[in-house]
């Protein structure tokens, strides 16, 4: 059986995840014993129980569904754990058990989410409120009393001793309001096109609805202050509108409008022209805006090829509480994994993103539909280009700015909307490849 | 729409290649400058983790120790320096807000263990801190005491080399400094007008005067321009190049072999000697002893001052316009440091061969094995050994009958020359005119030690003033 099969590579697949989870658990036990109580060791054996608690929650619900994305994401969230598990002993923290608490809520998420959405093509019907719902999320952290400021940029809330960051939500919101509404809208989009000056100039009345959401990515520039979090809804936006119409002129038009407004904004908002400068030299200010960025480079030049050695990199000043590596737990944890794991480390990280992303795409290759389809890119892309945007700061490719590295980063929202993520991508891909098995394809 | 989303993963392979290849560019590629950049604090904060090796004197005294501060993860290691003063030169000291210097710079690599990222793997389980290898070196804790005792509190230098193997046992440099005062003081010692940072043995460049007749009569001898029975005719004074050369005491000598010129250090003889000999030939004798480039002592480069003859900063070379009568008798604008001095006398000591001065002599890594061990090398053959033994007999007569007897040693035969540079301008003297050389060597027959040794701003001759200093140097030495 086909369906057995699948899920018995899921099974052997999380094997990896389980040895990693061990080793990695044991060697900062090793390094730390007398920092770090016996009992949390145990954690690890908690985390691996919960991984296979979901994957005989896939056999039964999903069995058809892709056999490596739920793998590749417990590796990517077993390397977080067990970096911020290491972590904790520097900073005097309890982050890794919040974070394995958030692993929980996230599978409940997931679980729930494949409970209730038996059929995610309703979703379609709610792409309004969906979309509505999303923008309403994304400009949440502008609200009083509940909206907070970090670092200059709006990009997260705080409901009583409870911090989320709205925007992890609301990437998913508006990629099912997206692939929706393009579905819809993609044969105008491409058919009354005209050629002007060898450029493909869509019709005006079906530009409108891509100038409303140019407008919008601007106007959430100016309201999340984030040029990272802009980038990774305009990228997403446009790799959709790309697969919808094929027309590379949308992409084009989308890029030069992204980036006038960028610049208008760059030139306007005092937090953004500060990230840009500090990005374009970060010894301007070495102690004071620079100082995260150059940080994160001097620690990765420790790393050289093969790293320092687990929790071996400086996070702190010996003997005190300042941080050297301000952050690790979350924007700059893909610099500690390069300092301690090398450049071996790093590429290993943005190796399993791209095998994520390979199979996100074959699920849309795989669908039937058009939604399901623009779906699975839309999500997959926007997955992968957040990771691109913060370990694209890290490294001085782009500005740093403060999105988490997905499921790799400390942080609960993210952790939960990574899990709805992937709850959406394995029902696109369970649909698909059951009708692929029965040959049920109806066109 | 297949092709289409196979496209955007195309892109998004190439967006993450590129964050691959910029991890590689910080890693790999720029990691050392990174490394070196000063704003970034990392190489010294570990190195703070890291248990520095000892360095010790010649007979095992502590010269520098790490010492722990705090307990568990935030445990570091501080420097301690249980001499303070004495070896201030040429150890420098090492703290994490302060740097490094001398030769605590020039040997980090083996003080914090550069085998120390191989083992790491294994240390990583068995709990094991990384520990620097320790360094014994050369230096002779006594000997430094009597030379910064003789030095009595004057600006001044010596340095005590052993011959035959280029092994540095004393390096004193007056005014010197206690390294455990360093932490949260170096701006006040850098702006101290004493300098007492200054490590004068080795970056103290000073007009040799006639202890430069040793590398006249050297070069010489040696290219066959004279031999010890030649005589030339030393009149009271010369006029050379329009300006009066005058003998000290404006006396007359007559003819006289270079033997006796050296005795009574015979201004007018060395003149006419060096314009024989010529600009050439002892600018090629200088480059052999050493001159005209940093000493390859294991001390930073960069806190290493060339000797040669200095042009507002620049050094002249042979085809330059130079008044080589005067050079010859250690005027001109010659400038030379303590050590380039020592080197010399160290080099016709051990019959015309030129060791490299070393002040380690033994690595030990933290189990107490010796892993490496210092093996002396030559630097040059700079005259032959009977050239170097004519020589020899000259110097002994400047100690026994000349202006270098107050360095005779009782029992013990002593060659050496005097110096005494006259600097009437130098503002920081005030008014005390005289730069005061010795150098020489003992025992002259077999030499364990050879010996420069410099005041500055004295108003007494080398013959009065260094010549005891290096004399009592050397009893240490020899004893």
């Amino acid at each position: 059986m086909i369906r057995s099969r699948d899920r018995n590579i899921e099974l052997v697949a999380l094997l990896p995840v389980a040895v990693l989870v061990t080793i990695g658990f044991a060697a900062v036990f090793a390094q730390d014993n007398n920092a770090l109580s016996n009992l949390s060791l145990s954690y690890g054996l908690y985390f691996l129980a919960l991984c296979l608690a979901a994957h005989l929650f896939i056999r039964v619900r999903l069995p058809d569904a892709d056999p490596f994305l739920f793998p590749l994401m417990a590796l990517l969230i077993a390397i977080g754990l067990i970096m911020i598990y290491r972590l904790d002993a520097d900073i005097a923290r309890d982050l890794a058990r919040d974070q394995g608490n958030w692993f929980v809520i996230g599978l409940g998420f997931f679980a729930a989410l494949i409970l209730i959405l038996r059929d995610y093509s309703v979703l379609e019907r709610y792409r309004y409120t969906i979309a509505l719902i999303g923008i309403l999320l994304l400009i949440s952290p502008r609200l009083p009393l509940i909206g907070e400021q970090i670092n200059g940029a709006y990009l997260a809330v705080r409901l009583g001793p409870i911090g989320f960051q709205p925007g992890e939500l609301a990437k998913i919101c508006i990629v099912v309001f997206l692939a929706s509404y393009l579905r819809e809208h993609r044969e105008m989009l491409v058919v009354g096109a005209r050629r002007f000056l060898g450029v493909t100039i869509p019709p005006l009345k079906h530009f409108g609805p891509l100038l409303v959401v140019w407008g919008a990515a601007m106007l959430l520039l100016i309201f999340i202050r984030d040029l990272g979090a802009s980038f990774m809804f305009f990228a997403a936006f446009l790799s959709l509108i790309y697969v919808a119409t094929g027309r590379l002129s949308y992409v084009v038009v989308g890029v030069t409008l992204f980036l006038v407004g960028a610049w208008v904004i760059y030139s306007s908002v005092g937090h953004v022209t500060d990230r840009v400068d500090i990005w374009l030299d970060p010894y301007r200010d070495p102690d004071g805006a620079g100082y995260q960025v150059l940080q994160s480079l001097f620690a990765q030049a420790d790393g050289g090829v093969l790293g320092e050695g687990f929790a071996r990199s400086l996070v702190v000043i010996p003997g005190s509480e300042t941080p050297i590596l301000p952050a690790a737990h979350t924007d700059l944890i893909y610099t500690l994994i390069v300092s301690e794991l090398g450049l071996a480390g790093g590429v290993a990280i943005i190796s399993i993103y791209l095998l994520f992303a390979a199979r996100g795409f074959k699920v849309a290759l795989m669908a039937n539909d058009g939604f399901s389809k623009l779906l699975a890119t839309g999500l997959t892309a926007i997955f992968a280009f957040q990771a691109f945007v913060i370990i694209g700061g890290v490294v001085r490719v782009i500005p740093l700015t403060g999105v988490t590295l997905p499921l790799v980063s400390y942080g609960g929202s993210s952790i939960v909307a990574n899990f709805i993520l992937l709850g959406l991508l394995l029902l696109v891909s369970d649909r698909a490849r059951r009708e692929a098995r029965e040959g049920t394809v109806v066109r | 729409m297949n092709r289409r989303i196979i496209r955007v993963y195309g892109f998004l392979i190439a967006c993450f290649l590129l964050l691959a290849g910029f991890t590689a560019y910080w890693t790999v590629i720029d990691a050392d400058s990174l490394k070196a950049e000063k704003d970034n604090r990392r190489p010294l904060l570990k190195a703070q983790k890291v248990e520095r090796g000892t360095i010790r004197a010649a007979d095992g005294t502590v010269i520098a120790k790490s010492v722990p501060v705090g307990g568990g993860e935030s445990r570091r290691y501080v420097r301690e320096y249980p001499l303070g003063p004495l070896f201030g030169h040429p150890i420098g000291y090492s703290f994490v807000g302060e740097g490094n210097s001398e030769f605590e710079r020039f040997h980090n690599e083996t003080l914090v263990g550069e085998r120390f990222r191989v083992s790491s793997l294994i240390d990583e389980f068995t709990g094991r801190r990384p520990v620097g290898d320790e360094i014994t070196t050369s230096l002779d804790p006594e000997a430094q005491r009597v030379a910064q005792g003789a030095l009595a509190g004057q600006p001044g230098a010596v340095v005590a080399i052993e011959p035959k193997t280029g092994r540095v046992r004393v390096a004193a440099a007056i005014p010197s400094f206690d390294p455990n005062l360093v932490p949260g003081n170096l701006a006040e010692l850098n702006g101290n007008p004493a300098a007492p940072l200054l490590n004068r043995a080795t970056q103290g460049q000073y007009p040799p005067g006639s202890t430069f007749k040793v590398i006249t009569a050297a070069a010489a001898l040696d290219s066959g321009a004279i031999d010890p029975q030649t005589l030339i005719d030393s009149p009271p004074s010369l006029t050379i190049q329009g300006q009066p050369l005058a003998n000290f005491g404006n006396t007359g000598f007559g003819q006289i072999d270079v033997r006796r010129a050296l005795t009574s250090s015979v201004n007018t003889f060395f003149a006419r000697l060096g314009e024989q000999v010529g600009q050439n030939t002892l600018f090629e004798y200088m480059d052999r002893f050493g001159f005209n480039s940093k000493p390859e002592i294991d001390l930073p480069k960069d806190e290493l001052s060339v000797s040669g003859v200095f042009q507002g900063g620049k050094l002249l070379r042979s085809g330059d316009a130079v008044d080589v009568a005067r050079i010859a008798i250690g005027q001109e604008r010659l400038l030379v440091t303590p050590l380039q001095m020592a080197e010399v006398t160290a080099a016709i000591a051990n019959r015309g061969v030129l060791m490299k001065p070393r002040i380690w002599a033994r690595v030990r890594d933290q189990d107490g094995r010796v892993v490496r061990r210092m093996k002396p090398e030559s630097q040059s053959r700079v005259i032959s050994a009977r050239s170097a033994a004519q020589l020899t007999e000259a110097m002994e007569a400047v100690v026994n009958e000349g202006t270098g007897t107050a360095a005779a040693l009782s029992g013990i035969p002593v060659a050496g020359k005097t110096g005494t540079a006259e600097v009437p301008n130098r503002a920081e003297c005030q008014g005390l005119p005289n730069q005061a050389w010795f150098i020489g060597f003992a025992p002259a027959d077999d030499p364990e030690v050879a010996v420069a040794a410099t005041v500055e701003c004295t108003a007494g001759q080398g013959g009065t003033v260094a010549a005891p200093i290096a004399a009592a140097v050397m009893r240490a030495l020899t004893e």
